[in-house]
């Protein structure tokens, strides 16, 4: 955090130190830092509970934190909202009524400084073809296209997005993310929150991955799943202790089922050479990469494991 | 600028929705006829009746009219909206003045409709005792447009109809519009501290000339500055929950 000093530093990034928040005894975030460079896609992923709602709402101002601070671009939540400079759409939700979707838009649009054109804006977000209805005439899908719209109309430098996906179907899915890369093209600041671990791969130029209100990994995808070694091995040996395994050449985690374990492994070639000398009778060996699926769910889990 | 923007959607909005026009607009009148009807030559206080029930039920009317354009936050607060709008640049009060700007208008509606219905009944009064009236009336319904946006952020949708039915009602029995409660005695001092009893007035002062006695500006301005103290505490409260 040392650039915190730097101020034409501070302008080209989005920064947040410090963060925490409890609601109550539920801590929902702990003592969180990190930094967004202007320009990029990065993806807050984790599971329900993980603290990336309030993260988002901190950021963006919704929520004050209990301690620490965000800094938008070199200004505070508030005077970056003000600006025009915050584009978001929060995670719930509805539109409110006796507008038609041109007429909501364009009144958002109106809110802003510099806002896209509406007609642009909801034809990147697919909203075009259902314009002219009202609001309350709207599909789920229908409406989450429309609240992108809003937060895209905006033209902002940081566009916020909690969890956009929830209520689209698969082809929804796939055209919401083009779209939202189309924009992130134009040179902005995209942040989203998501349990899709397929959509943070896809895209995010970089994943914060969240477990109970900590980060618990930080980087590129491929860097993802390099902090958990990239290979599960699973095999059936019988009689063997968990503590034995663990001590392996390699391994980063064990489980067991029966006489089937599973052994994590950030090299999964040292592990194999171990297990084979040391366990002859060991049978059903099957090693093979690990998807962002298992390092999301190794490193969430050790994280509960360590509570 | 931006203020007008908003501003002209929320007008449309609350013009498109029919419903809530029509049935806060229906009531009053209904009841004007139904009781100012057929006692056209009775007087009250020395008021020729239709104008006193006039103003009484104007009184009621309005005092909804700009309660509930308010306490329309609370829907819009349940669907997400207010906390989309926290992260536009629209400023926090451009949103109330819009909502405070729409109770008005469907209370100045809500006036016009009834002194039509009032003059068809053969209320009578000059140009400026009309502007007077209409003057005194739309002052004194400042304290009820603050607690409208209170109301807003106080309750839930499913107790706001609740709320606002019974404080309304009770804000127009005490206060006169369905007739004096009151004439005179140690209560008349307690109903003349309710901005409702000056609102029902209004159309007694117009007549007589001249404007309200300070006591009312007084009432009018000491409930305005209390509700709006206490609609910035719940608004805090309502915000500081995230």
């Amino acid at each position: 955090m040392t650039d915190i000093s730097s101020t034409t530093l501070l302008h080209d990034k989005v920064v947040a130190a410090g963060l925490i928040k409890s609601y109550g005894s539920v801590r929902a975030v702990r003592s969180l830092d990190l930094e967004l460079i202007r320009g990029t896609t990065v993806a807050l992923l984790g599971p329900n509970g993980a603290g990336k709602t309030t993260t988002i709402d901190m950021i963006i101002g919704l929520t004050k934190p209990d301690a620490g601070m965000v800094s938008i671009f070199g200004r505070t939540p508030a005077e970056a909202v003000k600006a025009g400079m915050i584009g978001a759409m929060t995670q719930t939700g509805q539109l409110i009524d006796y507008l038609s979707v041109r007429e909501l838009v364009t009144m958002i649009a109106r809110i802003y400084p510099t806002p896209l054109d509406v007609d642009e804006a909801l034809t990147i977000s697919g909203a075009i073809s259902f314009a002219d209805r009202q609001t309350r005439k709207l599909s789920g899908g229908e409406t989450q296209r429309v609240r992108f719209a809003m937060a895209l109309v905006a033209d902002a430098e940081l566009l916020v997005l909690d969890e956009p996906t929830v209520a689209l179907d698969v082809e929804g899915r796939r055209d919401f993310w083009h779209a939202m890369r189309a924009f992130a093209a134009r040179g902005k600041t995209v942040v989203f929150a998501t349990h899709y671990l397929e959509e943070a791969d896809a895209y995010a130029d970089r994943i914060i991955l969240m477990s109970h209100g900590r980060i618990v990994a930080d980087g590129a995808p491929t860097e993802i799943k390099a902090t958990v070694g990239g290979r599960i091995l699973r095999a059936t040996l019988p009689g063997v202790a968990l503590p034995e395994l663990q001590a392996l050449n390699g391994v980063t985690s064990v489980d067991r089922k029966g006489d089937a374990v599973t052994l994590i492994c950030s090299d999964s070639d040292a592990t194999l050479r171990g297990l084979l000398t040391t366990y002859p009778f060991i049978r059903d060996i099957e090693v093979r990469g690990a998807g962002l699926e298992e390092a999301f769910l190794e490193l969430t889990l050790d994280d509960e494991a360590t509570e | 600028m931006i203020e007008l923007t908003y501003l002209r959607y929320e007008v449309l909005r609350t013009w498109r929705n029919r419903r809530f026009m029509i049935f806060s607009l229906i009531f009053p009148l209904i009841l004007f006829l139904a009781i100012a009807g057929p006692h056209k030559n009775l007087k009250i206080e020395n008021v020729p009746f239709p104008l006193y029930y006039m103003t009484g039920m104007i009184a009621w009317g309005s005092m909804v009219a700009v309660i509930s354009s308010g306490a329309r936050i609370a829907a819009e607060r349940s669907v997400g909206w207010t906390r989309q709008l926290r992260v536009t640049p629209l400023p926090t009060w451009s949103y109330f003045n819009a909502k405070i700007f729409c109770g008005y208008m469907m209370a100045i509606l809500s006036i016009a409709v009834l002194i039509a219905a009032g003059t068809s009944v053969g209320v009578r009064l000059d140009a400026e005792q009309w502007l007077v009236m209409v003057g005194l009336l739309l002052v004194g319904l400042i304290p009820f447009a603050v607690i409208g946006i209170m109301f807003g952020h106080l309750f839930k949708i499913d107790s706001l109809g609740p709320a606002i039915g019974g404080v309304t009602s009770l804000f127009a029995l005490l206060g006169g519009s369905y007739g004096p409660l009151v004439t005179g005695g140690p209560l008349l001092k307690v109903v003349k501290v309710l901005p409702s009893y000056w609102l029902v007035q209004a159309g007694k002062t117009a007549l007589r000339g001249g404007g309200w006695p300070l006591e009312a500006w007084v009432v009018i301005a000491a409930w305005t500055l209390v509700s709006s103290v206490l609609a910035v505490r719940v608004y805090r409260q309502d915000t500081m929950k995230d």
